[in-house]
């Protein structure tokens, strides 16, 4: 689906946001990019729907090099879900911001108004769609956002930070769409800082330190690697972290949910007391 | 007398039907350092702009009850007389940074309070320091990114050293090493300086450990109100939609499973003592 092969980028500024990284993203996979603050995440996402283009190697979607689409071609394959939702609204109603992008798209009448029906009900905003999105709370604000990218059925979708602002409830609710979404062989790539949503979720990380890759894998692996982890300005899920402080007294280390850590721990505590 | 006291506050933005807050009635003594926390909508940052008038000075709307702050009641107090009293960090930096550079967005409010340049000078570095921008100070906030804007927009306002801290979401788009840097800083001001901090936050994991007392919102209302203990462990928040952090979440566990923890835990640190002590026994 998405192929990066040696991509670097500078942007005019002449800070080198990107140095050199290579990786695969196919359909139905669920990404998550870790990092710190710099470190070329958001960069990256911007490279595949051809918001950037490589300043030296290169980016395919779908097998097309990014640097010969337009941006409007390519982000009807790739949607992407920008950090601060301020930036992407302009409509005066909730309503008109969804049917915005399906409209451009060129999808008949009938059709924009089921999906900005079913895109509403989704993400809990119908009662919201005669408002200005400028009077939407931070957390309803970016569902909005997310509704006005899903709504076109994008085959990849990339939402930047998507647990901002967001309760429990709400994450559980996101876990279970890019669940649905998984499942009809969508990409779905999230950047986030909210390491225990990626413990729940337990996709595939990517975690990325001053323009490059530093690791690569399933999350019980990555996430529990303390020293990368740490070096990437990221911290540990709680529970991994109680497991190793008490690895000296022989518990496994490779642990993130808390429903593992509670078997391990109910075996070893009431041996202990018992 | 309690720092601030909300008595019986019911607030309706213009053009809506339905009140943001209803009857809320809440007292914050000098020196607490309180979480507010609930689902999103839920009014908290619509309580917190009446902590330092913009609701309804600036928003205008309908407001019933009082807020006392400080002695001052922010219906007929001006804002410009709170905001010496009360500093808020907005959830989106961008709204409150305007300056042409970092130091200038950071010295705009010194400035404004007629301060000594020397004193100026001072307080500038310092807030700079404390937040780790030092090297952006020639920058343009509009050239940086989302978590750098975050931290000018706590710089300038704990520069002003306000009495009390308003910060909604404050570090969302910095990285958990970053936040945590920050959150140190305010329970420093809050320890040493006895500033008294209002934190809205849903990651209660990063959070919690610093407060002592949160406060749950729904639906406009107040619903819960306690130490940090007591909320998380009990059923209610949950049911609420509070993120309960996975330590509170693993004694729970636990709990069920007939293995008490002699207290709940708050943090990584102390489940792994306490567990420690049982297995060490």
């Amino acid at each position: 689906m998405i192929e990066v092969s040696g991509l670097h980028f500078t942007y005019p500024t002449g800070v080198e946001a990107l140095r050199g990284v290579s990786t695969k993203i196919g359909k139905g996979e669920f990404v998550a990019i870790m990092g710190e603050n710099g470190a070329g995440k958001t960069t990256l996402a911007k490279h595949f729907n051809g918001l950037l283009k490589p300043s030296r190697g290169k980016v395919f979607v779908n097998g097309i090099d990014t640097r010969k689409a337009s941006v409007a071609e390519l982000s009807r394959k790739v949607g992407l879900v920008f950090q601060n939702p301020d930036h992407q609204f302009f409509c005066e109603t909730v309503k008109e911001e969804i049917a915005f992008g399906l409209r451009n798209f060129g999808f008949p009448r009938e059709a924009i108004k089921e999906r900005v029906k079913w895109a509403l009900a989704l993400l809990g905003l119908t009662k919201y769609e005669k408002s200005s999105p400028f009077v939407l709370s931070g957390g309803e604000k970016k569902r909005l956002a997310l509704a006005s990218v899903l709504a076109w059925d994008p085959e990849v979708l990339i939402i930047d930070e998507p647990t901002i602002g967001q309760d429990y409830a709400q994450k559980e609710k996101l876990r279970h769409f890019i669940a649905q979404l998984i499942a009809k062989e969508k990409a779905v790539i999230i950047i986030t800082h909210d390491i225990e949503f990626v413990a729940d979720c337990s996709p595939r990380v990517i975690v990325m330190s001053r323009g490059r890759i530093v690791m690569d894998g399933p999350a019980w692996t990555v996430l529990t690697n303390h020293k990368q982890i740490l070096k990437a300005a990221l911290i540990p899920p709680q529970v991994t972290q109680v497991f190793i402080k008490l690895s000296d007294l022989g518990m496994p280390t490779g642990i993130i949910g808390v429903n593992e850590a509670r078997d391990l721990l109910v075996e070893r505590l009431l041996g202990a007391s018992g | 007398m309690p720092l601030i006291e909300v008595k019986n506050l019911t607030y309706t933005y213009p053009g809506s039907i339905k009140p943001s807050i209803k009857k809320v009635n809440l007292t914050i003594e000098k020196g607490e350092f309180l979480i507010l926390t609930g689902p999103s909508g839920c009014g908290k940052t619509t309580l917190c702009r009446c902590f330092n008038g913009l609701i309804p000075n600036f928003y205008y709307g309908k407001l019933s009850g009082d807020i006392i702050v400080a002695g001052l009641s922010v219906r007929e107090c001006p804002t410009f007389e709170l905001a010496q009293r009360v500093g808020f960090v907005f959830q989106n930096p961008e709204n409150q940074l305007f300056a042409l550079s970092v130091e200038k967005d950071v010295a705009f409010g010194l400035e404004n309070l007629g301060l000594p340049r020397e004193e100026i000078r001072e307080r500038v570095e310092w807030a700079l320091d404390m937040v780790r921008i030092t090297d952006l100070r020639e920058m343009a906030p509009y050239e940086l990114s989302g978590g750098q804007q975050q931290r000018v927009a706590i710089a300038s306002v704990m520069a002003m050293r306000p009495e009390i801290l308003v910060l909604d979401e404050p570090t969302s788009f910095l990285d958990p090493v970053a936040a945590k840097t920050i959150f140190e800083v305010v329970k420093r001001f809050n320890e040493e300086l006895r500033m008294t901090i209002i934190l809205v936050e849903h990651r209660l994991d990063l959070t919690a450990p610093y407060s002592n007392r949160i406060v749950v919102m729904d639906k406009g209302q107040i619903k819960l109100d306690g130490t940090p203990r007591e909320i998380l462990r009990s059923d209610k928040a949950g049911r609420l939609g509070v993120c309960i952090p996975k330590v509170v979440k693993l004694s729970e566990a636990l709990k069920e499973e007939r293995v008490k923890l002699e207290q709940v835990p708050l943090t990584a640190d102390e489940t792994a003592q306490i567990i420690r002590r049982i297995l060490e026994r």
